[in-house]
C-alpha cells in the first residue's frame, strides 16, 4: 500500500500535467464566466455602464409574462418529445440489435443518418417542407386531402407539432447509438439462458435489457433534457419562435434579451440561471427515479 | 412436442417481417430529406415546392445564383478551418485530461472530475454573455479564435474519453514504465494507437459539434468574410424571397463533408461508444 502511494506521488505531477490544458481552459471560459454571470444577475446596464441593483432583476423576472411563455414552451417540447423519442429510440435498437434482422448494416445506417444534419440545414429542410407553397401543402392539395394550402407554421399548436417532429427525426437516431452501444455489452449468455427458461421477448426486454441499460438511459436522458431546455437553433430556423411568441424557447427569449432588444445583459443572466436551477433539479430528480444501481 | 417446433419458427418468423418492415418505414423517413435535399439542388424554386422527385436540370442555375450570393469558397474554407482546429485541438486536450484523471488517479483530480461533470448542467446560455464581454475586451470579435477557443475542453468529451481508458490495461503502461519510457510516448506510441476507435468517435462527434455550431457564431462572427456555413443557411432561408433550388443546394453542400466523415469512420464511432459503455 505505502509503495503504491510513494508511486502516484511521483506521477502526479505528470497527472495535473496531462489535465493541465482542459483545466486552464475550463477556469477562463466557463468557470469564471458561470460566476460572472451571477454577478452579472444582480446588475443593470444603463447609460453605458453596469450598477448594482440588488434583486430587480429577479423581480422584472416574476412579472415578466413572455418569460413564462418561454418556459411553458420549453417544458411542452421536453414532456412531450423527449418520452417519445426515448420509447422510439428504444424500440430501434431493440429491434436493430436482433442478430438475425433482414439487411441490419443499411438499415442501422440509415436510422443514424439524420443525427449528422446541421440543426439549421434540416431545420431549413422542415420549414422548407412545411411552409405555405412548401411540397406538405401541394402534395396534401393533390391528394384532395385539403382544398387549400394550409399555413402550418403560422397555426400556434401546428407549429409546436411541427417542431416536435423536426426534433424527433433528428435526435433518434442518436439515442439510438447509445443505446445500441449498451445493448452489445450484454453478454449473449444472458439471453440465451432467458431463452431456454422461456422467457418471451417482451419479457425479455423487461427483466433483462431494461435494467441493463439503466444506466445509459440516466445518461441520455440527461443530455436530451438539457438539450431541450437550451434548445434555440430548430425555433429560431423553423419558426422563428412564433406565431405569437407559441414555440419561443428559454434560450432563444435569453438570447433576444442579449442581442435583438434593447440589450440588456444583467437581465438575461438573471434568466440564464433559472435554467440553471431548473437543470439541476432535473438532473436529481432523474438520479432519483433511476435508482442507486445507476451508478 | 413435434408440433411446437415448428410453430414457433413461424411466429418467429412473421415476427421477424414485422421488425424488419417497421425499420424499413424508419429507415424511409429518416433518408427521405437527404433524398429530397439532393433532388432539390438540381430542381427550380418552383419544381421544389411543386413536390418534384425526379432529378431536374437547374443544377448549374442554382450553383450560378448560390455563387452570386455568397462567396462560397470563402463559407468552406471558413467553417473547414474552424472546425479542423477546433477538432483537433479538443480530442488532444480532452484525451489527455481523461487519460490524466483515469490513470493518474488521486483525490484532488477526482474532485476536479466532478466538477467537470457538474458542469455539463451549466448552459451556455449563462456563459454567453460574459464570454461575448471577454470576447469584446480581448478584441477578439468577428474572429475566429473567438469560435474556436471557449468551448475546447468539452466536459462530455472528457468524460467520454475517461471512461474509455479504464479498458485500458494499466499493467501494460506500468511495464513500459519499468522499460524507462518517458509519459508523453507511452501516452502517444502506447495508448494511442490500439484505442483508434475511441479517437475516431471522439474525432466524429467534436466535428459534427463545431461543423454544426450555429449560436455562437452567430453572436461572434459579424462580417461577411468570416462566416460559416450555418450562418449562411440561416440568412438564405429567413430572406423574403427564398430561392429554394438554391437553398437546397447550399444544404447539399453543408451537408455532403460531414456525411462523407461520418460514413468512412461509422463503424468505429459505434466501435468507440460501446468502447466507453463498458
Amino acid at each position: 500500500m505505502k509503495k503504491r502511494t510513494k508511486k502516484l506521488i511521483n506521477y502526479n505531477a505528470y497527472g495535473w500535467f496531462f489535465v493541465s490544458f482542459a483545466l486552464i481552459l475550463f477556469c477562463v471560459f466557463t468557470i469564471y464566466p458561470a460566476f460572472e454571470s451571477i454577478w452579472l444577475s444582480f446588475q443593470t446596464f444603463d447609460e453605458g455602464a453596469f450598477r448594482f441593483s440588488g434583486l430587480d432583476n429577479f423581480k422584472r423576472m416574476l412579472g415578466d409574462k413572455l418569460f413564462f411563455k418561454s418556459m411553458a414552451n420549453t417544458f411542452l417540447f421536453l414532456i412531450i418529445q423527449v418520452p417519445i423519442m426515448k420509447v422510439l429510440a428504444l424500440s430501434f435498437a431493440t429491434m436493430l440489435n436482433k442478430p438475425k434482422l433482414k439487411a441490419r448494416g443499411i438499415l442501422r445506417t440509415a436510422i443514424f443518418l439524420p443525427c449528422v444534419t446541421s440543426l439549421v440545414a434540416y431545420s431549413v429542410l422542415f420549414k422548407m417542407m412545411f411552409s405555405m407553397n412548401g411540397i406538405v401543402n401541394n402534395v396534401l392539395m393533390s391528394l384532395d386531402v385539403l382544398s387549400e394550402s394550409f399555413q402550418w407554421l403560422q397555426n400556434p399548436i401546428w407549429a409546436k407539432i411541427i417542431i416536435i417532429i423536426a426534433l424527433t427525426w433528428r435526435w433518434t437516431g442518436y439515442d439510438v447509438i447509445f443505446f445500441l452501444a449498451a445493448m452489445q455489452n450484454i453478454p449473449a449468455e444472458t439471453y440465451e439462458a432467458a431463452q431456454i427458461d422461456g422467457s418471451n421477448s417482451w419479457n425479455t426486454f423487461w427483466k433483462i435489457t431494461l435494467p441493463q441499460l439503466k444506466p445509459i438511459i440516466l445518461l441520455t436522458m440527461i443530455m436530451s433534457t438539457n438539450g431541450t431546455l437550451q434548445l434555440f437553433d430548430e425555433p429560431m430556423n423553423i419558426t422563428m419562435g412564433g406565431p405569437a411568441n407559441s414555440t419561443l424557447t428559454m434560450s432563444q427569449y435569453i438570447y433576444n434579451q442579449s442581442f435583438v432588444y434593447s440589450p440588456n445583459l444583467g437581465y438575461s443572466a438573471t434568466l440564464s440561471y433559472v435554467i440553471v436551477f431548473i437543470m439541476i433539479i432535473l438532473a436529481i430528480i432523474q438520479f432519483r427515479i433511476t435508482g442507486d444501481d445507476a451508478k | 412436442m413435434k408440433i411446437k417446433p415448428k410453430f414457433t419458427i413461424s411466429t418467429k418468423k412473421i415476427n421477424g417481417w414485422i421488425t424488419f418492415i417497421i425499420l424499413l418505414i424508419a429507415a424511409v423517413i429518416s433518408v427521405f430529406p437527404f433524398f429530397w435535399m439532393v433532388v432539390g439542388s438540381t430542381n427550380t424554386s418552383a419544381d421544389v415546392t411543386m413536390g418534384t422527385m425526379s432529378f431536374g436540370s437547374a443544377l448549374k442555375v442554382n450553383w450560378n445564383n448560390l455563387v452570386e450570393k455568397a462567396s462560397l469558397l470563402r463559407i468552406f474554407w471558413n467553417t473547414a478551418k474552424t472546425t479542423l482546429i477546433y477538432t483537433f485541438l479538443s480530442v488532444l486536450i480532452c484525451s489527455m485530461a481523461g487519460y490524466g484523471f483515469e490513470k493518474y488517479r488521486s483525490k484532488s483530480r477526482n474532485l476536479l472530475y466532478n466538477v467537470f461533470l457538474i458542469s455539463m448542467m451549466i448552459p451556455f446560455a449563462s456563459q454567453m454573455i460574459p464570454l461575448f464581454k471577454m470576447m469584446n475586451k480581448l478584441k477578439l470579435m468577428d474572429t475566429h479564435t473567438a469560435i474556436i477557443l471557449p468551448t475546447l475542453a468539452m466536459p462530455f468529451l472528457i468524460f467520454f474519453f475517461r471512461q474509455s481508458f479504464i479498458s485500458f490495461p494499466t499493467e501494460i503502461i506500468e511495464a513500459s514504465r519499468i522499460d524507462g519510457a518517458n509519459e508523453l510516448r507511452i501516452f502517444f506510441s502506447l495508448v494511442l494507437p490500439p484505442m483508434r476507435a475511441t479517437f475516431a468517435a471522439g474525432f466524429i462527434y467534436s466535428f459534427m459539434k463545431q461543423w454544426n455550431n450555429y449560436l455562437w457564431p452567430l453572436i461572434v462572427l459579424q462580417s461577411n468574410e468570416q462566416k460559416t456555413f450555418t450562418l449562411l443557411l440561416s440568412s438564405l432561408s429567413s430572406a423574403y424571397f427564398v430561392d429554394y433550388g438554391q437553398l437546397m443546394l447550399a444544404i447539399v453542400l453543408a451537408t455532403l463533408p460531414i456525411l462523407i466523415v461520418f460514413l468512412t469512420m461509422q463503424k468505429h464511432f459505434v466501435t468507440g461508444i460501446v468502447g466507453s459503455s463498458k
